[in-house]
């Protein structure tokens, strides 16, 4: 109930200046400053000594009280000064798999001839925050992490963006909030079987582990082929001619699918898609061709980073609404 | 640029480093300092050693004390205080409980927390120093501790940065508070205080007159060159030699001692009975002085709010005189008070002890014999002190226990106004003359520089004053008699070799205007600053034209004043805030410059990749394109020069410009 409503607020101050879309140029609208703990003790502090001072009738006792006062009023600018004309920016984020934290990519960037001491930033959903300098003229990229245990897409949290400096009296924050999500690939089974055999080639594939795969054939060299396949002694002989691609027996005589309904369907889903997610990683460190079949949608074997990236980001999302 | 993953189990406590430890260190050095000339002996040792300790710890890495060191030193610290000041409250063990405290909290400093601590506690140890001293030179002290201490605060906040680029930035802070603080000072509604019972101490022990005389107590007074009050005239001033600013009045005496009688205890509201006259009217800046008597010039005539005359015709406040005050009187210095006076009051003016000192006793019934009238009495115990050889000294010879006035009289013949005026009274008395002692201050000295007369310590004095049928009470000084200069030019005059104090000494002029010209900016201090009270607050906004100065209107104008500053310093502010740099605009130039071409930057975007896309959809623009974004990204990340690169970026972007739209040529 507290927590609901102490949200809305926030939601509320954050939506104040505009939309908290990054990015984000803060400007006056959109900084919020209040006393912090250590300035309402202050403040407290200042009351009793505006107290001595009248009763033990102290002249200077009240200069050196309104000094005080004034240096509050102070600091209040300058904390507030000190977020003003920042900009906030994101950078798009990298897939991760669930285990692993998520790190939303951000970037600071001060255009102002004054250094930003004593930022911190925090996001919400994340349990740490960072502790930022920003020099004069300079922007600065960093990552936040949040924890991601599930597959999926993850949105990143709202930022805060605060600070106290100078005198630690007075907060003042922003919000700011991230675009891109990031998508969670499936942790990845731990204590997986090993790979599946091929379509065709019954346990050539375990072979390969043996180093006694041969080559079979060149074909002409396509962009998601790995480097490490590419005929380069015949480049060599001729530079002009293009890029040609070795076959192996193996590889050739056998395209592995890593298909949902042909794992037991006792096992639970989440624990279908790890292992799917493990061996596609496997299959990716072999550098083997493979596809992936789901109910409903089916990637085509190939290989390489992109096509890696493909089939982990169909696993992610299986089931989720979109 | 710095980069910090803080611990987020204790977000608020994150530990200090050795420099904030540093910055501790000096806020507890400049919070103590002010207060080491009263610091009972033993804690001032306590707290410098503790100090040294934390000092050692931090520069030389020696072991800090353990908790259960510190717990055995608070509570021997406590028994301390408690046993030197037999209490724990009040201001004198307040502050040492402070000071020790604050001390050792030094050696317990794990979080910033713990420093902020530290430096609330020298915040309030600084106003503890203003209870002792709140000279300009104090001040001065004070508000360069305040900047040490403020400069600690900001790097408790803030990253590691050089000590001096620190204090700057405090100071540059408490610039910016000072039109605050002195809008607030002038119109923040004062009140007059105490708001509660302050305890004993609340104010020391001060030098000034007392309540009793014996041979040497008004002489020890004459050494001290303290400021016991201050007057101006509404007009001119009068004549040194009439300035006779009467204290207590002493009309008991055992033989050795003088002490007020039942007539200083019996107070009206007003004079006894109307003085007429031509009346001086004169304002008393009065420095506190722990009793309830206020000074005017005899014989006074209207008094200030609040104050009463006692019978003996004694200038009482209500209160004691804790604080500098400031009270107006009108006086008329011709008169003499006492005409219808109490019967019982002249009998105790005759009182004299049963034996002692026989053979001034034996003058006295001589003279008066001789004499025939009280008047011509009175002329005779005159002549006598004019026509013996008496010496007026600051150092006279002891005086036995008893019978010390016939000592005096007849062997030593060597004193101080207070030796002359006892004896005057006692022969007076001896001779059927009732008599009494007035103790006070006589002359004071005129600031050429403001105008104010300035009555010392040094001025104090005794006189004595003797009761006609048909005149009432005559003032009859016989110090005047033996030096008349002691009442025309003060002490400056007396033979060679005497310790004349500095401040009374009569040659080195350039000496005497200088210090003029330092009491004047004292005086002014003290009247504008430290006295700056409700009175003085509302004479001040009506003069400034307020009409109606009280809280309401003050209250108001400081809100506004107030509003105004802080709504200046926040157009200050702002004006610096958002512009953009050289480099910034430079590059938002360049985005300007292809935008229309529909080849903008995404914001995502980086300086680089932006470059390598649109090179490829546009070969073309790539040479100067690829350039500026390399110059900006190595300008804005690589810390390559702004400036030059700005330049080169807008070049570049005019023929971005030009280039954009090929198939249109």
């Amino acid at each position: 109930m507290w927590h609901a409503l102490r949200d809305a607020v926030r939601r509320w101050l954050a939506s104040l200046g505009g939309s908290p879309a990054l990015p984000l140029t803060l400007d006056r609208r959109r900084i919020f400053v209040l006393p912090s703990a250590v300035g309402l003790v202050w403040g407290g502090a200042l009351v009793a000594m505006l107290l001595t001072a009248i009763n033990y009738t102290l002249s200077l006792g009240f200069a050196l009280v309104f000094m005080l006062a004034g240096l509050g009023q102070v600091a209040l600018l300058h904390t507030f000064r000190n977020l003003l004309g920042l900009t906030l920016k994101e950078l798009p984020p990298e897939p991760v798999f669930a285990g692993q934290p998520a790190r939303f990519a951000l970037a600071l960037d001060n255009a102002s001839s004054r250094a930003r001491p004593a930022l911190r930033l925090a996001m919400a959903g994340s349990d740490e925050a960072l502790d930022i300098d920003v020099a004069a003229d300079a922007a600065l990229t960093f990552h936040l992490r949040v924890p991601a245990t599930r597959r999926g897409w993850i949105a990143p949290g709202r930022l805060t963006l605060s600070t106290r400096y100078p005198l630690g009296l007075i907060r003042a924050w922003s919000y700011g909030q991230p675009q891109q999500r990031c998508l969670v690939y499936p942790q990845p089974e731990s204590d997986r079987p090993p790979l599946p055999p091929g379509d065709a080639g019954t346990l050539g594939l375990r072979a390969r582990g043996d180093g006694s795969d041969e080559f079979a054939a060149l074909r002409a060299h396509r962009a998601a082929d790995s480097p490490r396949h590419v005929a380069w002694k015949a480049w060599a002989r001729s530079p002009d001619a293009p890029l040609l691609t070795k076959q192996f027996d193996g590889q050739d005589g056998g395209e592995l699918w890593l298909d949902l309904e042909r794992l037991s369907a006792t096992m639970p889903l989440e624990q279908r898609l790890a292992r799917l997610t493990g061996w596609a990683l496997d299959a990716d460190a072999a550098g083997l061709r493979y596809g992936l079949a789901l109910p409903g949608q089916r990637i085509a074997p190939d290989r390489g980073p992109a096509h890696r990236a493909r089939v982990l980001a169909a696993l992610a999302l299986f089931g989720l609404p979109s | 640029m710095m980069f910090r993953r803080p611990a987020k189990t204790a977000p608020d406590l994150p530990p200090l480093g050795a420099q904030r430890t540093g910055w501790l260190l000096a806020v507890a050095a400049s919070a103590l300092l002010p207060h080491a000339d009263h610091l009972p002996g033993w804690l001032g040792a306590v707290t410098l050693l503790l100090f040294t300790w934390r000092l050692a710890q931090w520069k030389r890495g020696w072991p800090g004390a353990s908790g259960w060191i510190r717990t055995l030193l608070i509570i021997a610290g406590c028994a301390g205080i408690s046993l030197t000041f037999g209490r724990l409250f009040g201001r004198e063990p307040g502050v040492a409980l402070l000071a020790l405290l604050l001390v050792l909290k030094l050696h317990e400093l794990k979080s910033v927390r713990d420093g902020h601590t530290v430096v609330l506690l020298g915040y309030f140890m600084l106003l503890a120093a203003f209870t002792y001293s709140q000279t300009p030179a104090m001040a001065a002290l004070l508000f360069a501790a305040m900047g040490v201490i403020t400069a600690a605060l900001i790097a408790l906040t803030g990253p590691p940065a050089a000590p001096l680029a620190l204090l700057r930035q405090s100071g540059w802070m408490l610039a910016q508070a000072l039109p605050f603080m002195l809008v607030l000072f002038v119109l923040f509604p004062r009140v007059p205080g105490p708001l509660w019972g302050l305890p004993l101490d609340a104010h020391g022990a001060r030098t000034g007159l007392s309540d009793s005389m014996e041979p040497g107590s008004i002489s020890q007074l004459s050494q001290s060159g303290e400021i016991a009050f201050r007057a101006r005239f509404d007009r001119e001033a009068p004549p040194a030699r009439d300035l006779y600013w009467r204290g207590p009045v002493l009309t008991e005496f055992d033989g050795r001692t003088w002490r007020q009688g039942t007539a200083a205890r019996r107070t009206g509201g007003t004079p006894p009975h109307p003085v007429i006259g031509p009346r001086s009217g004169y304002e008393v800046t009065l420095e506190a002085h722990g009793k309830n008597w206020l000074f005017a010039l005899e014989t006074v005539a209207a008094l200030p709010p609040g104050a009463r005359v006692s019978d003996d015709w004694q200038v009482l406040s209500g209160d004691v005189v804790r604080n500098r005050r400031r009270d107006h009187f009108e006086s008329v210095l011709a008169a003499r008070p006492g005409i219808e006076e109490w019967s019982a009051h002249i009998d105790a003016a005759r009182r004299l002890p049963r034996d002692g000192n026989p053979r001034a006793r034996a003058l006295a019934a001589e003279l008066r014999r001789q004499s025939g009238s009280d008047a011509a009495t009175v002329d005779a115990l005159l002549r006598l002190f004019r026509r013996e050889a008496f010496v007026y000294t600051l150092t006279p010879p002891l005086l036995p226990g008893a019978d010390g006035i016939d000592a005096f009289l007849f062997d030593t013949r060597r004193g101080f106004c207070e030796h002359y005026a006892g004896a005057f009274v006692f022969l007076a008395r001896a001779a059927g003359l009732p008599a009494r002692v007035v103790t006070g201050y006589q002359g004071g000295e005129r600031n050429s520089v403001d105008s104010f007369i300035v009555v010392r310590q040094s001025d104090a004095h005794a006189w004595a004053e003797v009761w006609l049928p048909a005149e009432g009470w005559r003032r009859v000084d016989p110090t005047a008699a033996i030096l008349p200069s002691r009442v025309e030019r003060g002490l400056a005059d007396l033979a060679a070799g005497e310790p004349v104090p500095f401040v009374a000494r009569a040659d080195l002029g350039w000496l005497r205007d200088l210090r003029h010209r330092w009491e004047a900016a004292n005086n002014a201090w003290n009247q504008w600053v430290l006295s700056y009270d409700q009175q003085r607050q509302r004479e001040l906004l009506s003069r400034l034209g307020m009409a109606q100065p009280d809280w309401q209107t003050m209250t108001a104008w400081m809100a506004a004043l107030c509003g105004v500053m802080a709504g200046a310093l926040t157009l200050w502010a702002l004006r610096r805030a958002p512009g953009r740099d050289a480099l910034a605009r430079a590059w938002a130039g360049l985005d300007r410059a292809l935008a229309p071409a529909g080849l903008g930057r995404a914001a995502w975007e980086g300086p680089l990749d932006y470059a390598e896309r649109v090179a490829a959809a546009r070969p073309d623009l790539a040479a100067d394109l690829r350039a500026a974004c390399t110059l900006y990204a190595d300008a804005r990340y690589g810390g390559a020069p702004p400036a030059p690169a700005a330049r080169e970026i807008r070049a570049r972007s005019r023929a971005l410009r030009r280039h954009r739209t090929p198939h249109r040529r």
